[in-house]
C-alpha cells in the first residue's frame, strides 16, 4: 500500500513534467514552427508600443536566443524553485511555484492563483455535493421504478442537463431568481463571501451557480447511477438479501447501492478534481472570481503567463484526483489489491 | 396438515413475447425431517418454485395463484412483509453459485451476521460469536479469523459452506438448496452433500434439493419430483424413481446420467429436442415432441394433456400410456440399456 502510494506520487510528478513540456511545447515551441522569430515572441511581452531597441533587449532578457531545452530548464526550475528577473534596474526574485508575472497587472501569477482557488473550491464543493445527492437519489427511484411517469421525467431532464449549457441554463437562471425577482434567491452575481467571514452570506451567494452546475452533473450521475442499479439489482446477491428477509429499503441501499457505488466513486473524484482547475462557464456566467474566470481573462488577454499557472495547477488536481480515486477504489472495492 | 404443502401452485410472468408459465399446476407435500429432490432441466421451473416458496416473485410481475401452506400458514395471499418476516428464519435458501450469490463487499461474517440479526435482537459481539460458531460448524478451519475475511478470499468448497452456514442462521424449519454444488469440484460436492446430510438430521428440518444431476438427488433425497414444463410429471420416492421409473422423460434422464459401472466405449443417451417454450407449451403432452412413446398413445400425446395419476402407493405419473405398458417398456426397453454390464 505505501509502496503503492509511493509510486505513484512519482508517477504524478513524471506526469506533471511531461504536462509542463507539453504545455512549453505549445506556447514557445508551436509559434516558432509557424514562423515566429525570438523577437515576435519577445513582443507578447514588452507590448505593442515597445520599439525594435526595447524588443531587443526583452529577448535577450527573457532568453529566447538561447536553445529550447534551455528556455524549458529555466522555466520548470521557475515552477520548483522559484526565478530571478532582471529587468534592468535590478532582479527580482519570484519565489516559487513561480509562474511568471501577469503581462496586464505586472503581478505574479502564483499569489493570485492561490486568492482564487478558495472562491472555485467554495464552487465545486457545493455543487458536487448537491449533485451527487440529488443524482444519485434520481437515478436510484429511477432504477427502481423503470418505465414509471418518474423514470421518464427525470430521464428527460436528465438529457437535458447533460445537453443544455451552462451559458443558457445559468442565464435563465440570473433571470429567474435573481436581479430582484420576487423569486429572488441569490445576490445578482460576481460577489463572492469567504466561507470564514459569513458562511450564510457565503451559500446564499453561490446558491445559483451551485444549482447550475449541479444541474449539469448531476443529469450524468443520474444516468450512471440508474444504470448501475438497474445491473446490481439483477445480481445474484440481491436476490440473498433478500432470501434473508431484509427490508427492501435495506436490500436497496446497503447492498443494490453498495454496489453501484464503484463507477460513481471515480467518475465523481475526476469530476471534482477538473473543476479545482476552474468551472469556466459557470464562473463566468456568475461573474465569480475563481480560477476558471481567470483562465478566461487571460485568454482574452493573451495575458500568457497566467494561461500557463492555470494549466498546469489544473493539470496538478486532475493527477492528484486520479491517485486519490485509485486509492478509493481499493476502498469501495475489497476485491482491488494495489500493488 | 403437512409442515409444507404445495396446491395448485401457478407462476406465470407476462411479458412482451406472452406468457411464461414458469409453473403450471404444481402440488406436492413435504414433512420436517424429511428430503425432496426436485429434478428437472433449465427452464423446467424448479428454481421459479423455489423463490415462489420464499415469496421471492411477490411485489414483482409475476402472477401467481394456488396454495403455499408452511407449517399451517398460507403464503400465497399473506402479506409479503409478513412473508418477509418468516423468510430467512423459518424458511432459508442455499443458493447455486455462491461467488455471485454472496456480496462481493462485505464479508463473510458481516453476512452472516446480518443475516442473524434481522431475525435476533442481539448485539453484533453476540452475532459475530454465533457466525464464528456456524463457520465452525460447517467444517470452516479457524472460523474466528475467516469470519473477516471476503467471499474472494475463500475457494468454491468454502463459500458454499459459508452461504449453508448463511442460511442455516437462524435455524430454518425449512432449507431449500438450489442446485447447491453444481459449481463445485467433484471431490468437494461429496463433502458438502454429506454435510448438508448432517445438518439436516441434527436440525430435523425439511430440505427441499433442486437439481439437474440425478446423483445429488440420488444421494439425499427421501422423494423426488421430476418436472418438465412447469409441471410435475413423475413424483415418488427415490426407490420408485429409480428403480421402477414410469415416465419416457425420466428414463431419458436415467439414460444420460454417467455412470461408473457402464462401459466407457457406450454411449450417454441424451434426450432428443430441447426443453420446450414455456410461453407456447407443445399441446396435449409437452414432453410429446421429444418422446420416443409418442406413438403408442394413438394421438392422444398431441391433443390431451395427461393427469397426474397414481400409479401405485404414492408414486405419481403423468403420461397417456397404460401403467402396464410402462412397466413393459422399462423392463424389456430401457432398464436393459442402461445395465448393459
Amino acid at each position: 500500500m505505501v509502496t503503492y502510494i509511493i509510486r505513484r506520487l512519482i508517477w504524478g510528478v513524471f506526469m506533471l513534467a511531461i504536462v509542463s513540456l507539453i504545455t512549453f511545447a505549445i506556447f514557445f515551441l508551436v509559434p516558432r514552427l509557424a514562423g515566429a522569430t525570438s523577437e515576435s515572441l519577445a513582443t507578447r511581452y514588452v507590448g505593442r508600443t515597445a520599439n525594435a531597441e526595447q524588443v531587443q533587449i526583452a529577448t535577450e532578457r527573457l532568453g529566447f536566443n538561447d536553445p529550447l531545452i534551455v528556455q524549458y530548464g529555466r522555466f520548470a526550475k521557475g515552477i520548483v524553485a522559484g526565478a530571478d528577473y532582471d529587468y534592468g534596474p535590478g532582479v527580482e526574485h519570484c519565489p516559487a511555484p513561480c509562474f511568471g508575472y501577469s503581462f496586464l497587472t505586472r503581478l505574479p501569477v502564483w499569489p493570485d492563483l492561490l486568492n482564487r482557488l478558495p472562491v472555485t473550491m467554495s464552487l465545486a464543493f457545493g455543487a458536487a455535493v448537491i449533485w451527487l445527492l440529488t443524482g444519485v437519489a434520481t437515478g436510484v427511484v429511477s432504477a427502481l421504478r423503470r418505465g414509471s411517469v418518474f423514470d421518464r421525467a427525470a430521464m428527460t431532464v436528465a438529457l437535458a442537463g447533460v445537453s443544455l449549457p451552462i451559458f443558457f441554463t445559468g442565464i435563465v437562471s440570473l433571470v429567474a431568481f435573481s436581479y430582484g425577482r420576487p423569486l429572488a434567491i441569490t445576490a445578482p452575481g460576481g460577489s463572492f463571501t469567504p466561507f470564514f467571514d459569513n458562511p450564510v452570506q457565503w451559500a446564499y451567494n453561490l446558491i445559483l451557480p451551485w444549482i447550475t452546475l449541479a444541474f449539469l452533473y448531476a443529469a450524468g450521475y443520474a444516468r450512471l447511477t440508474r444504470s448501475g442499479m438497474l445491473e446490481t439489482m439483477n445480481e445474484d446477491y440481491i436476490r440473498t438479501a433478500r432470501a434473508k428477509g431484509l427490508s427492501e429499503r435495506v436490500v436497496v441501499f446497503k447492498h443494490g447501492l453498495r454496489g453501484a457505488l464503484t463507477p460513481i466513486v471515480t467518475i465523481f473524484g475526476l469530476d471534482v478534481g477538473l473543476l479545482m482547475g476552474g468551472a469556466v462557464l459557470t464562473e463566468s456566467t456568475f461573474s465569480l472570481p475563481g480560477i476558471g474566470k481567470y483562465a478566461i481573462d487571460a485568454i482574452v488577454n493573451q495575458d500568457l503567463p497566467k494561461v500557463m499557472g492555470v494549466t498546469l495547477v489544473t493539470a496538478f488536481f486532475v493527477v492528484a484526483a486520479n491517485l486519490i480515486v485509485d486509492l478509493l477504489y481499493a476502498v469501495v472495492d475489497p476485491r482491488v489489491r494495489l500493488t | 396438515m403437512s409442515f409444507l404443502e404445495l396446491n395448485d401452485l401457478r407462476i406465470h410472468f407476462p411479458t412482451d413475447d406472452g406468457l411464461v408459465k414458469s409453473v403450471d399446476g404444481l402440488s406436492f407435500t413435504l414433512e420436517r425431517g424429511r428430503t425432496l429432490g426436485i429434478v428437472g432441466e433449465s427452464g423446467s421451473g424448479k428454481s421459479v418454485t423455489s423463490l415462489g416458496i420464499l415469496g421471492l416473485h411477490k411485489g414483482g410481475r409475476a402472477k401467481i395463484s394456488g396454495e403455499i401452506w408452511l407449517d399451517g400458514e398460507e403464503l400465497v395471499a399473506a402479506s409479503p412483509e409478513h412473508v418477509r418476516t418468516l423468510r430467512g428464519k423459518k424458511m432459508a435458501m442455499i443458493f447455486q453459485d455462491p461467488l455471485s450469490a454472496m456480496h462481493p463487499y462485505y464479508t463473510v461474517g458481516a453476512q452472516i451476521i446480518e443475516a442473524y440479526r434481522i431475525h435476533h435482537q442481539v448485539s453484533k459481539a453476540v452475532a459475530r460469536k454465533h457466525a464464528v460458531d456456524l463457520l465452525g460448524r460447517v467444517g470452516i478451519p479457524q472460523p474466528d479469523r475467516r469470519v473477516d475475511s471476503y467471499p474472494h478470499e475463500f475457494s468454491g468448497g468454502m463459500r458454499q459452506r459459508a452461504m449453508i452456514a448463511m442460511a442455516l442462521s437462524c435455524d430454518p424449519e425449512l432449507l431449500i438448496a438450489d442446485e447447491p454444488t453444481t459449481a463445485l469440484d467433484v471431490t468437494v460436492q461429496a463433502q458438502i452433500l454429506d454435510l448438508m446430510r448432517d445438518l439436516q438430521q441434527e436440525f430435523n428440518s425439511a430440505l427441499i434439493i433442486i437439481t439437474h444431476d440425478l446423483g445429488v438427488v440420488a444421494e439425499l433425497s427421501d422423494d423426488i419430483l421430476v418436472m418438465y414444463g412447469g409441471r410435475c410429471i413423475e413424483y415418488g420416492s427415490a426407490e420408485d424413481i429409480f428403480e421402477r421409473p414410469e415416465h419416457p422423460y425420466t428414463w431419458g434422464l436415467l439414460g444420460s446420467m454417467p455412470r461408473l459401472d457402464r462401459e466407457r466405449t457406450e454411449r450417454l443417451t441424451p434426450i432428443k429436442g430441447t426443453p420446450p417454450s414455456l410461453i407456447n407449451v407443445p399441446s396435449g403432452c409437452a414432453f410429446h415432441p421429444r418422446c420416443a412413446f409418442e406413438p403408442r398413445t394413438g394421438g392422444k400425446g398431441r391433443t390431451e394433456v395427461p393427469e397426474l395419476l397414481e400409479t401405485e402407493g404414492g408414486h405419481l405419473v403423468r403420461c397417456h400410456m397404460t401403467r402396464e405398458e410402462r412397466r413393459a417398456a422399462w423392463e424389456q426397453e430401457i432398464k436393459p440399456t442402461l445395465e448393459s454390464e
